[in-house]
């Protein structure tokens, strides 16, 4: 080719570099910037929560000076609970584990692995990342609302969520800053999916045929189609409930209302039809969630057991069972809403069916470590967290797939630990492990391996400690949503299971910060790393850390290999880079 | 590091596995008819779960610790095992698929079981945040309500219509269930402001009452005793407090309390 | 660049298809930053539309799927009488799309002249500009009377709030008007930037505002069958 024809000139002003740049790698660090403060901000807000619910008559003066009205009178209102849980939900599930590893790493790497120079619309991908922000700003917002924060739940459901004040504080401002600012959120996943879906199919190197696509491509493939077709259903149900809200229709709330002794003027609408629609969008989004951390784990498993993943093609499969199956499971979160039970038998199957895809990719973990030669990095020591928590958090998915079993667990702490531990703690161990796996490509450094081990075992023990008590709990009948648990005779036992929960919480919240100050520190003071420093065989891994602007510079990589070519008898080094010539695999 | 780790895997699950053998926390004491399969079930699902979970932290402790790097020894390489993967795809699917189908057993004789004609009807009205009981009175049918007709500060909470003469029997009461033991209950759910649900723990029994609709459970209560009604569904700020008290006790204590509560009104 | 050479879809899975830069990458503003056209972008500019319209039409079906509950909930569900002016305001946004289709055909048979015909600017025919014009004018005609029909509708007393019909009524055409507007704005940016796009970039722009604008017809065709004529 002629020269450097393909490069492309990067811009320099401040501006058009960092802040409205349309490189894919600078938009990458402002997801995970995002994130990052979505995640301590919603990690505060689950302290309140675990505050309360171990000690919730006790008062705190300092606390009170802090948030008069929440502390009002001395303990934690449970207005101010609610709202704490609804905030934490919200934040965590959308501007974290959506925000972090599908358009975060996705934006960053999807590029450089498929061998792109940038993403098919990098002005949309611009405009993708300031309309979540805008977004973000619109849920701060709803956080200090008049009135109060939102109560009602990340599910808000309605009629709770669509009737205004006049159904507790926080459902009027708040309530509505929370729809518009969730609105936004899904006109950014659009646009951003569509961007990676476009890049993925269009825009691959030579020789990148869709099987040599490393799993993390399929994962982020296949996450953004499912966000490309459920944020729509989300946002279709929040217009409607907007206009219940404000425009006085009557789409989820039925005739005859009386809240507060007030008769509320609206007519036949139907309160499951909102869980119906939020579910459909529900559902698949916890896949949104877990499934870029599965492509990372597998990623990360086979390059430090330096091993190729064990049966690719099946993991691939795997990948797109489950995203297929995800559309057709959403009644299984309302088994007890008064849903006919023959819809219920349905959603039942199906919901055990997904299962099946999901215990083909933790065999093939094993099977991918088994007969290698693990070296403990710190993001290996995520991985294989994410393995342990995936299985624990997967098993308990047998339960409540089970309405019969429902009757028993649905909305209690059984859930809570079910969820949490799958596409909240899985997730963001997916997160870790990739953060460390993909800093030194990011920033040019190393992160500190002896902190991040530290923060590694912190965690792993801080998690199990926080979520699995949560179990007992659940079977016990203690039911989640409950601002204290101490009003009912069958809940007050387990009052010091609640308080031993909330000290495994303030250590792990705690030792969050040791991560905090190693990403601040290495990505200044870290030890410079090399093009390749972990001995990978990806394509970012053939260009210089941090990528220059166009990625490849005047390269044009040709890939000849899969994406796992590790310890290949015969060959000269134990991996053997995707753009190796083809010979090199030969003996 | 590799050993560390290990040993975390499998003490962790030890710990898990061994606390929920050894029921230190666990489901509330069964006191309902259709209760027992449910709890069957729950039980089987829990042994299976606890199984595969126990399996495979600890191979995941096991090939950690095994195959840790040893100096510069090259990994094996094996891509796939066709016949491997054939074999647990179908052994999952078939656990998997027939506890479902297992489980819909246990839920359809539950939630498919109509009140038989002499059962004790009860409707069961949620509200922001109490529990407002109906009992339909001698006659056998609810007066007839109307959501304009509620007013919480003449205690009249459902808007009962005092002109229909079917509703001069009616007995009502909030917070405050009583139901005969041994004897078939059907319960009316219905919500006049937001979803509730209804929950009493030792009865098995959970179902969201959503406004403007009118849904059915039936159970047979097989203790005497008082028991609590709880709210499972978040409904608004004192969703935490929303408590009703349930008094199963004898056929005969029940038709007398019944009667003296209509004596009462 | 001649059809010819645009790879088939089937293409995708063959290895060896594309390249580094193939896609010629921003939205607003490729030809520039020396990247090089590439057969691969006029089907980056389709593949990208036609993602963006399946998850529309999710949108859609998302919203028709409450239409479909609410309606079986009967109730107060009052269906009033379409009024007639949309027939004319569909006959006018067919006639906008069938101009952007004849705008677009304009462009077809031009070979770009020079040597590097991808980067040049192009005398644009009148043909193009004539329809082009005709259609962003039929297309706020459109805006106008679906804004004219609201009105004489709330004249009739029928309201947004009123009944679940009339909710869905102006809540649909309310979403199918905002995406509407969308279309226009894209129009607009062919309008303004005509003459100083390359050819075959304003080509591959074109095509895709007419995929899309071409979709909100049918959509707007299938919303008024869903709102009067489905049972």
């Amino acid at each position: 080719m002629a020269g450097h024809a393909a490069v492309m000139e990067a811009p320099t002003g401040f501006i058009r570099k960092y802040i409205f740049s349309i490189d894919h790698k600078v938009i990458g660090i402002q997801y995970l910037l995002l994130a990052l403060f979505a995640v301590f901000l919603g990690m505060v807000l689950s302290a309140f929560m675990r505050l309360r619910l171990a000690w919730p008559e006790e008062k705190w003066p300092l606390l009170q000076q802090i948030f008069p009205q929440g502390f009002a009178g001395g303990p934690m209102t449970p207005e101010f609970y609610l709202a704490m849980m609804t905030m934490h939900g919200t934040i965590m599930v959308f501007f974290v584990l959506t925000t972090a590893p599908l358009s975060g790493f996705g934006n960053y790497f999807l590029p450089i692995q498929v061998g792109a120079r940038d993403m098919a619309f990098p002005i949309l991908n611009m405009l993708s990342f300031w309309i979540t922000f805008v977004a973000m700003a619109v849920m701060v917002m709803a956080l200090f609302a008049t009135g109060g924060a939102p109560i009602a739940g990340w599910t808000s459901y309605a009629p709770l969520s669509a009737l205004g004040q006049v159904a507790g504080p926080g459902l009027g401002a708040g309530q509505t800053l929370w729809i518009v600012s969730i609105a936004i959120f899904c006109v950014a996943s659009l646009l951003t999916s569509l961007n990676f879906l476009t890049t993925t199919l269009n825009l691959r190197a030579r020789g990148m045929s869709l099987l040599r696509m490393p799993l993390t491509v399929w994962a982020w493939f296949t996450t953004a189609m499912l966000a490309l077709l459920a944020f729509p259903v989300l946002l279709a149900g929040g217009i409607l409930l907007l206009l219940d809200r404000v425009g006085g229709t009557s789409f989820f709330i039925p005739g005859g209302l009386v809240v507060s002794d007030q008769l509320i003027p609206h007519q036949g609408g139907s309160p499951l039809l909102w869980q119906h629609l939020f579910w459909f969008f529900g559902h698949p989004e916890v896949y949104i969630a877990i499934l870029p951390g599965m492509g990372v784990t597998s990623h990360i498993l086979s390059t430090f057991a330096r091993k190729p993943v064990f049966a690719y093609k099946a993991m691939v499969g795997a990948i797109f069972a489950i995203g297929f199956i995800s559309y057709i499971v959403w009644g299984h979160h309302m088994f007890m809403s008064g849903m006919s039970p023959f819809s219920s038998m349905a959603f039942s199957i199906t919901t055990l069916a997904v299962g099946v895809p999901s215990a083909i990719k933790t065999f093939n973990w094993l099977a991918t470590l088994w007969g290698g030669q693990i070296r403990f990095t710190s993001s290996m020591l995520y991985a294989l967290g994410f393995v342990s928590l995936f299985v624990s958090g997967g098993v308990t998915g047998m339960l409540l797939a089970q309405p019969a079993v429902d009757v028993a667990l649905h909305d209690t702490y059984f859930v809570v630990a079910h969820f949490h531990i799958i596409m909240g703690v899985a997730a963001i161990f997916g997160i870790f492990a990739g953060l460390h796996f993909w800093f030194p490509k990011m920033f040019g450094r190393m992160m500190d391996e002896r902190l991040g081990k530290i923060h590694f075992w912190i965690t792993i023990a801080g998690v199990y400690a926080i979520f699995m008590p949560m179990h007992y709990l659940g079977v016990a009948g203690a039911l989640r949503r409950y601002a204290q648990l101490t009003e009912f005779d069958f809940l007050r036992p387990m009052q010091p299971l609640h308080q031993f929960i909330t000290v495994a919480a303030f250590v792990t919240i705690a030792a969050q910060l040791i991560f905090v100050f190693n990403f601040f520190y290495s990505m200044f003071k870290g030890k410079r790393a090399g093009a390749n420093p972990w001995e990978a065989t990806t394509l970012e891994w053939i260009i210089p850390s941090p990528p220059p602007h166009d990625n490849f510079g005047p390269i044009e990589p040709v890939v000849n290999h899969g994406p796992y070519e590790y310890s290949v008898p015969g060959a000269a080094k134990d991996h053997i880079m995707q753009t190796a010539p083809a010979e090199e695999a030969r003996r | 590091m590799p050993l560390a780790l290990a040993f975390f895997f499998w003490a962790m699950a030890l710990i898990t596995v061994a606390l929920f053998i050894a029921r230190v926390w666990w489901l509330p004491e069964l006191a309902s008819a259709h209760g027992g399969a449910i709890d069957d079930q729950l039980v089987l699902t829990l042994v299976l779960a606890g199984i595969v979970f126990f399996l495979a932290q600890a191979a995941l402790g096991y090939f950690i610790w095994r195959f840790r790097a040893r100096g510069s020894e090259r990994a094996s390489y094996w891509h796939e095992n066709p016949k491997m993967e054939v074999t647990w795809t179908v052994a999952t699917a078939i656990l998997f698929i027939g506890l479902g189908i297992q489980g819909n057993r246990v839920w359809a004789k539950y939630i498919l079981t109509q009140a038989p004609p002499d059962a004790v009807t009860v409707e069961v009205t949620g509200q922001q945040f109490a529990w407002n009981m109906r009992y339909a009175g001698a006659d056998g049918k609810f007066g007839r309500t109307d959501p304009k007709l509620i007013n919480d500060a003449n205690a009249n909470f459902l808007g009962l219509d005092e002109a229909d003469p079917a509703a001069h029997d009616d007995v009502l009461t909030q917070n405050l269930m009583a139901i005969p033991v041994n004897r078939p209950i059907g319960v009316i759910l219905r919500a006049k402001d937001v979803t509730h649900s209804f929950y009493v723990p030792q009865l098995r029994v959970k179902q969201d009452a959503v406004p403007g609709m009118g849904i059915r459970v039936t159970f047979t209560a097989t203790k005497t005793g008082e028991f609590e009604i709880a709210c499972a569904e978040l409904c608004g700020m004192q969703h935490y407090k929303m408590r009703g008290r349930l008094l199963v006790m004898s056929d005969a204590d029940y038709e007398k309390w019944l009667k003296d509560r209509a004596a009462a009104q | 660049m001649p059809a010819a050479t645009i790879p088939a879809t089937g293409d995708l899975l063959r290895p060896g298809a594309g390249g580094p830069g193939a896609g010629d990458g921003s939205f607003g503003g490729d030809g520039d930053g020396g990247r090089r056209p590439s057969p691969r972008a006029r089907q980056t500019h389709r593949l990208g539309i036609w993602l963006g319209l399946a998850s529309v039409t999710m949108l859609f079906l998302g919203l028709t799927s409450a239409f479909i509950v609410r309606e079986k909930l009967g109730g107060e569900w009052a269906e009033f009488a379409m009024p007639p002016l949309l027939v004319v305001n569909t006959l006018v946004l067919l006639a906008s799309s069938a101009a952007l289709e004849r705008s677009k055909r304009a462009l077809a048979g031009i070979v770009p002249s020079g040597a590097r015909p991808a980067v040049s600017g192009v005398e644009v025919p009148p043909a193009y500009n004539t329809w082009l014009l005709a259609a962003v004018a039929l297309g706020l005609l459109f805006l106008v009377g679906q804004a004219v029909a609201w009105q004489q509708l709330s004249a009739r007393g029928i309201y947004l709030s009123t009944n679940p019909h009339s909710s869905f009524f102006y809540t649909l055409t309310g979403m199918h008007g905002l995406h509407l507007l969308g279309g226009l704005v894209a129009l607009g940016y062919l309008t303004a930037w005509r003459g100083r796009l390359p050819l075959l970039a304003l080509r591959r722009r074109t095509e895709a505002t007419a995929i899309y604008w071409h979709f909100m017809d049918g959509l707007w065709v299938y919303l008024l069958l869903l709102l009067f004529v489905w049972k």
